[in-house]
């Protein structure tokens, strides 16, 4: 580049009229190919045999048939609806847990933090390189039955409150719902912060002044400038935070009780423990089909089509 | 109250409300590295009983031992080849993909691009779940491959979203200018397309290394008998958790940190030197 703009070129020949460059027909589809191939084998062709795993019957010892026998899944829906239930309600706490606490966050690094700003991304971004299995089990000691999080939480009497709502039980905040979402909040975090800053930093901050100059208080600034600006931020977060933690068992299994248990762990253990292949296979499909409606409704519903 | 009083609860407030964000702001930040913090202070305990939870007294016996533990840096090591592989294929293809994406026309860019998207768009459970119900079916032998395979799946939709941005900003002109200079198709895209797409492919790279490295999910579903370090992990947590695991955990974050910051400084001192 740099030797490009110093020595002026050499003279050319005059261009000839040349025909468009012509590509070959073939080579996007050649390109595409291998990748393409290995999500339809991988990822696409397994769905199918999902569905059809979900209405077989049989035993493991005289093999499974399709028999199209779709009260699997209404004995799936009717025994683990709180699990359902359960997936739906922490993922979303544990969603607009990660928005109120991301947000301060991307805005600060966005706006706020000057020659800071790639130092804090670094601490947003490093803990990924630590297995999350190991940061999760570190909440186990901070949140310690004998631990200071406990013991503050009991002297300010935040525990008899959060008991009374049912969040935790007794002096305890680990096995409960509580630990569960603290968890997944932990877990999704940055995947909330990311795109907000993403989306943040686009803004001109010459709209910021302008509200300013046209007598806005800050705080209508940010309802009225930045947050609606912010939106396709706010929008695949939520995504990118609410989708894996509504399929998680991780966060339920080490930091919760049988009485936390979320769908992922109904599926795991149907298929890697009680090995009932068409229950598990049937959960799964409804969990899919169920993320996939509240997705596209989401998503049309916030006119950011464009995210995909 | 009386007036000065009054005043530095005034301007106190003021403060407060002034540096909200920033205070906010560095609460969450402090949310998202206090685990951290406590998994290096526990790589230095001396737990008594079989699980590290509890602070005993300070010691550096797993740092100076850190394969102490059966199994655990065998594991180790099955995760980083696998990492390795996973990242180099899904690399590839990925990088293909969002050339075919970005440069031609071509017909079902609809379906590929949902395709590439939906593997984001789905809880892993499901993934790993399915993933399974095809080997088990096909009577394929869970292991090694059957994770690498599952690994390069999740990774590519990744890599590339990270290379397809890269690309798009591309200013077409530079290869018509190369191509003008008389450079032949291969020549453009060794010289003047790969060098300015590379901070997108070692984007998409570095990506799925981690999201490969750190796959618990779909990785317990496929992995039969062959253990990773995630799944040492989980399995540690039900038997015991050694210290070793904490010394590995810290052991990755310094790293990856002193590479990051290596490498800013680099491009710090290589922009300084361009002006």
């Amino acid at each position: 580049m740099a030797a490009l703009t110093e020595a002026p070129p050499p003279l050319a020949p005059a261009p000839e009229a040349k025909p468009p460059r012509r590509r070959g027909r073939w080579t996007p589809y050649w390109l595409l190919l291998p990748g393409i191939l290995w999500l339809l084998v991988f990822f696409a062709m397994p769905m199918i045999y999902q569905a059809s795993t979900s209405v077989q019957t049989g035993s493991l010892e005289e093999g499974y048939k399709v028999t199209w026998h779709f009260a699997t899944y209404w004995d799936a829906l009717s025994d683990y609806y709180p699990q359902f239930l359960r997936s739906v309600l922490y993922a979303g706490a544990a969603t607009i847990l990660c928005l109120i606490l991301g947000y301060p966050l991307a805005y600060l690094i966005a706006f706020r933090a000057g020659r800071w700003r790639n130092l804090i991304m670094i601490l947003v971004i490093a803990p990924f390189f630590t297995s999350f299995l190991i940061r999760t089990l570190a909440w186990k000691t901070i949140l310690a039955d004998s631990g200071p999080v406990v013991g503050a939480l009991n002297t300010l009497h935040v525990l008899d409150v959060t008991s009374w709502l049912g969040w935790t039980s007794g002096d305890r905040v680990l096995a409960t719902p509580l630990a569960v979402v603290c968890g997944l909040t932990y877990n999704f975090l940055p995947f909330m912060i990311l795109p907000l800053y993403s989306s943040l930093e686009r803004i001109d901050g010459r709209l910021h002044e302008a509200a300013g100059d046209l007598y806005a208080k800050p705080v209508t600034t940010f309802r009225k400038v930045t947050f609606p600006l912010s939106m396709p931020g706010v929008v695949s977060g939520t995504l990118l935070t609410f989708i894996p933690a509504s399929g998680d068992y991780v966060n339920a299994d080490l930091l919760g009780s049988t009485d936390t248990r979320m769908v992922g762990n109904v599926i795991q253990s149907q298929f890697l423990r009680i090995l009932d292949y068409p229950t598990a296979a049937a959960l799964s499909f409804i969990l899919m089909a169920a993320i996939l409606i509240m997705v596209t409704f989401y998503i049309r519903r916030s006119g950011t089509e464009d995210l995909v | 109250m009386d007036t000065r009083q009054s005043r530095i609860f005034g301007t106190s407030v003021n403060w407060l409300r002034r540096h909200f964000v920033v205070i906010a702001g560095l609460v969450t930040l402090g949310y998202l590295l206090l685990p951290n913090v406590v998994v290096t202070v526990f790589s230095f305990n001396n737990p008594k009983g079989r699980f590290n939870y509890q602070w005993q007294e300070f010691s550096t016996d797993a740092w100076k031992d850190p394969c102490g533990v059966a199994d655990m840096c065998g594991s180790l090591s099955v995760s980083l080849q696998i990492a390795f592989w996973a990242t180099l294929g899904a690399t590839v293809l990925g990088t293909m993909i969002a050339f075919a994406l970005v440069r031609y026309r071509f017909r079902a860019r609809g379906a590929v691009n949902s395709l590439i998207f939906l593997p984001m768009a789905m809880p892993e459970v499901v993934m790993a779940a399915s993933l399974l119900t095809l080997f088990l079916n096909l009577g394929a032998q869970l292991g090694f491959w059957t994770i690498l395979i599952a690994h390069i799946m999740f990774c590519l939709s990744f890599v590339v979203t990270a290379v397809k941005a890269r690309v798009m900003s591309m200013d077409p002109r530079l290869e018509q200018a190369a191509q003008d200079l008389y450079a032949g198709p291969f020549q453009t895209f060794i010289r003047v397309t790969l060098p300015i797409a590379a901070p997108g492919i070692a984007a998409g790279a570095l990506l799925a290394f981690a999201l490969s490295f750190d796959d618990f999910i779909i990785t317990n579903f496929n992995a039969g008998s062959t253990v990773t370090f995630p799944m040492f992990v989980w399995g540690s947590a039900q038997r015991g958790t050694p210290v070793q695991i904490n010394v590995i955990g810290t052991a990755m974050f310094l790293v990856a940190v002193l590479l990051v910051l290596a490498s800013m400084v680099v491009s710090n001192r290589r922009n300084r030197h361009k002006a």
